[in-house]
């Protein structure tokens, strides 16, 4: 018998991703439901993703948004 | 005269419609690209290696589409067709100066950023919090360490919302690879937030 912690562990990315089946995802929230650590280290994840697009979000620079404007073709 | 002339008149008025109405599809695809240069902006930050450098390839991309706007179909996702050709030409242009390969093991526990961060803290064990003592700069540095092939995926999913399928498209690749390299391309990702983390902490 695998231990559940790590098959959760497995099932952490593609739970996120949510691509898993109906039933996997049955699975990871029953072993979630009873066990702290790997709650935890769900939300640990799901928290690292969303504080990362935060930090990556940087805004365009209005100068380069003018110069893509300036780009486009003329009418003749 | 007047005869001749009305004949160049009946032959010029349908080329003329056909003329302006392309002349509106083109603004109109113009004004498309444009309004999803923010989205565009967010992603191709991170594929390049720099500010300056996205800002080179930004515009690029869009002189490149600007030109070539009739081979792009109506009603298909723009966002993912102006990344293709954004990907496309970083890698043309060589401006990957990629690092060389990494060959420590990457852990294979999956939780070893976390179990780093809070053994680091203070007791403090709110995810929420542990995260926090991440900086923007470690983030952004931490994610330009990633090795191209696996950050290309890593910024068209995390950053850039792409489906798998999406991503597999811009990059012309299995799906089955960007299944992988998404998951290496975290792990390494963590694996530099853990490295910095460790050198904030000492």
């Amino acid at each position: 018998m695998k231990d559940p912690c790590a098959h959760c562990e497995e099932m952490m990315q593609p739970y996120l991703d949510h691509v898993l089946t109906d039933e996997e995802m049955a699975q990871a929230e029953a072993h979630l439901d009873q066990c702290e650590p790997c709650r935890r280290r769900y939300r640990f994840e799901e928290s690292l993703r969303i504080y990362v697009r935060k930090a990556a979000n940087e805004p365009m620079p209005a100068e380069l948004r003018q110069k893509l404007a300036s780009l486009r073709i003329p009418l003749e | 005269m007047a005869p001749a002339g009305t004949v160049d008149r009946m032959e010029a008025e349908p080329e003329a419609h056909r003329l302006a109405a392309e002349a509106r599809d083109r603004v109109r695809f113009e004004e498309d690209a444009l309004a999803l240069s923010d989205q565009v902006y967010r992603v191709a930050r991170h594929l390049a290696n720099s500010r300056e450098d996205a800002d080179e390839l930004m515009q690029e991309t869009y002189a490149r589409a600007f030109r070539s706007w009739r081979s792009f179909q109506p009603g298909t996702n723009m966002r993912a067709w102006l990344l293709r050709i954004l990907t496309n030409l970083n890698i043309d242009r060589g401006r990957r100066q990629q690092r060389a390969p990494q060959m420590q093991p990457l852990e294979a526990n999956d939780y070893f950023l976390y179990d780093r961060l809070a053994e680091n803290g203070d007791g403090v064990s709110d995810e929420d919090r542990v995260v926090e003592r991440l900086s923007q700069d470690d983030i952004v540095t931490a994610l330009s360490a990633v090795p191209h092939d696996f950050r290309d995926v890593l910024v068209l999913v995390d950053l850039g919302d792409f489906s798998y399928a999406d991503a597999a498209q811009i990059l012309d690749i299995p799906v089955g690879t960007v299944m992988s390299r998404l998951h290496r391309g975290r792990r390494i990702l963590k694996r530099e937030l853990a490295e910095s983390a460790l050198e904030e902490a000492t």
